[in-house]
């Protein structure tokens, strides 16, 4: 039922863009924006799973990001894999370091979870940047990464990617709101709202936590796939904190609350990220100060905001 | 892998005594950093992220002060009194507003002030890397012990940090304050019940933090090379040291910051590239093992 009518959408909503490339709107600007929303719409989207469903304030959630580009790079220049095949394997081997460095923080409490997933993260950068022979350390990962045609899809081209990047985010979105939809989803709203009460009932807060922590690694592994395919290549920047902060950055501007609020976010910041790049080169400035105003103004994101204003009005007129 | 050295190295004595002293400097110095985030974790009850940039703002204004007046007391005090400073500000104008709120606006706030801040060093002093160099008046010849050598400078910084280490001791178990802030950690409401202003109390507290990581900035600009961005690997330095002795725990993190420092020094001859990865390690098994750290309350 909710399925069928999430899957609708989904399908509306790829039609709608494949529809808009063909009638002509594929000037270059506009396939750019689209396939880098889609990348970190994406990451966004998983890291909500975390923070807004679970209660889990993830720092470190570019790790996730990072391993997935350089692990689907890394396959498709040995030449051997065909893209989906190495997709799936790059998303499990995102899993499993997921599941690893879960399984060390997730016991943890909040602000301990915080940081320790960020010490993790750069511990997989300080790695990235010192196992040159791998990874071409700093320089990232040199030479272009082939992309062979699969089903009549050609992802060395722009406007496919775009469509296969919306795609996989729609997909994705699907799945991930199914997961909120299901029992699973409903014991985590009740870890992040009151985990005495859920172990208290019999749920192992562990097992839960831990498979969200999974669940989201893997969705941003995807998102690093993208990202490689877009820039035909990975680099460590993919893995550095900043990117994490970003993605908090994207879930706090759209909205916590709301399911497709990060993806607001993510919309908004990449615009806001473009101007500020073609304003001035004091990128961090502006940028940090645009954020404080929204977090101690606002202290919600976008959406939250509105959603609020909207039931407080329905209440008041039954 | 380079073992047969480290075994050459701990089985000889003047090996030994090399990187015994540059161990407990850097873990000394690193001590100075992780004691302040503590303090502010275990009396404030928030983690600053930003602590990091506090380090390397210490460290800037160190640089500007001695290039003024070329005297390396007049530089560590300018990093100091330059960093606690602007922890007074940030902690007064940004944090105190949300204090009680969730750890993401704690953590939005401070990636706000660390962006601000890493621009602003570029804008102001360039984003190139800098140093001070040792200053004219420490270079000295070395000490010799055991046939070891102990630079003179990493000497002068053992005993500064050291003498900062033992006020910290000594203000936070001894004097009247100390107790306070103690007491404001475990009950604010209650000290705040006997006329005690826990504003000013968390205000100081966090200047003294943000005064120590400025100092630790300050007293390794002339032996580490100053950076925009530097602050953040010193963070998860800081945070390895606090995780290990445990929150909250002056002791601990004493204890995890030489264990740390030893590790660099003597890692650096056995295993240079996996450093990091053996931090990570001890790390590790300390939550496995331990999880309120080394002297923690709870995790």
């Amino acid at each position: 039922m909710g399925f069928a009518r999430d899957a609708g959408w989904a399908l509306a909503a790829l039609a709608v863009f494949i529809g808009l490339e063909f009638i002509g709107l594929r000037s270059a600007g506009f396939v750019d924006f689209v396939i880098r929303f889609a990348t970190f719409g994406l990451l966004a989207l998983s890291l909500n799973l975390l923070i807004g469903t679970a209660g889990l304030v993830s720092f470190g959630h570019a790790a996730y990001f990072g391993m997935g580009a350089y692990a689907f790079g890394l396959l498709m220049q040995t030449g051997q894999w065909s893209i989906p095949a190495a997709i799936l394997a790059a998303l499990a081997a995102t899993a499993l370091l997921a599941l690893v460095v879960g399984a060390l923080c997730v016991r943890l409490s909040e602000i301990y979870f915080a940081f320790l997933t960020l010490a993790f993260q750069m511990l997989l950068y300080s790695v990235i940047l010192s196992w040159i022979s791998l990874t071409g350390g700093d320089q990232g990962l040199m030479g272009g990464i082939p992309k062979p045609v699969f089903l009549g899809i050609d992802l060395a081209r722009q406007e496919h990617l775009a469509a296969f990047g919306i795609f996989c985010l729609l997909v994705s979105a699907v799945i991930l709101r199914q997961v909120l939809r299901s029992p699973f989803g409903a014991a985590l709203r009740m870890l992040r709202d009151n985990p005495d009460r859920a172990a208290f009932v019999g749920l192992s807060v562990f097992r839960y936590r831990l498979a969200a922590f999974v669940i989201a690694g893997t969705f941003a592994g995807l998102a690093g796939v993208l990202m490689s395919l877009y820039v035909s290549g990975a680099f460590p920047t993919f893995a550095f904190w900043t990117t994490s902060g970003e993605a908090i950055f994207m879930i706090m501007l759209g909205g916590v609350s709301v399911f497709l609020g990060p993806l607001v976010g993510t919309a908004i910041f990449l615009m806001l990220n473009d101007w500020i790049t073609a304003l001035t080169e004091h990128h961090g400035l502006f940028l940090g100060a645009i954020l404080l105003v929204i977090v101690l103004g606002l202290r919600k994101g976008l959406l939250d905001v509105i959603v609020e204003h909207w039931r407080a009005r329905k209440e008041k007129q039954p | 892998m380079e073992l047969t050295e480290l075994t050459e190295c701990v089985t000889s004595l003047s090996c030994v005594v090399t990187q015994v002293a540059a161990g407990l400097t850097i873990g000394m110095l690193l001590f100075l950093v992780a004691s302040g985030l503590t303090l502010i974790f275990g009396v404030l009850g928030l983690v600053n992220f930003a602590h990091g940039s506090f380090y390397m703002m210490g460290a800037y204004f160190a640089l500007a002060a001695y290039g003024v007046t070329n005297s390396f007391a007049m530089a560590v005090l300018a990093g100091t009194l330059g960093a606690a400073l602007l922890g007074l500000l940030f902690e007064r104008f940004l944090l105190s507003r949300i204090y009680g709120q969730d750890v993401l606006m704690q953590l939005l706030v401070c990636y706000g002030i660390i962006l601000i801040l890493d621009d602003v060093v570029k804008i102001v002093w360039g984003a190139d890397f800098r140093s001070m160099g040792v200053p004219d008046a420490f270079r000295q010849p070395p000490f010799l012990i055991g046939g070891g050598i102990i630079p003179y400078f990493y000497a002068i910084l053992f005993g500064i940090t050291a003498l900062i280490a033992a006020g910290l001791a000594y203000g936070m178990g001894r004097t009247r304050f100390g107790r306070t802030v103690r007491a404001a950690a475990i009950n604010p409401g209650m000290v705040g019940a006997l006329g005690i202003n826990t504003t000013i109390i968390y205000a100081a507290v966090f200047a003294i933090g943000a005064g120590l990581a400025g100092a630790a900035g300050a007293l390794s600009a002339p032996i580490r090379s100053v950076v925009a961005g530097a602050g953040v690997s010193i963070l998860i330095e800081s945070f390895i040291v606090t995780v290990i002795g445990g929150m909250g725990s002056i002791g601990g993190a004493l204890a995890a910051s030489i264990i740390l420092g030893l590790t660099r020094s003597f890692g650096s001859i056995g295993f240079p590239l996996f450093v990091e990865g053996a931090m990570f390690v001890i790390m590790a098994l300390v939550l496995i093992l331990r999880p309120s750290g080394l002297g923690g309350r709870r995790g």
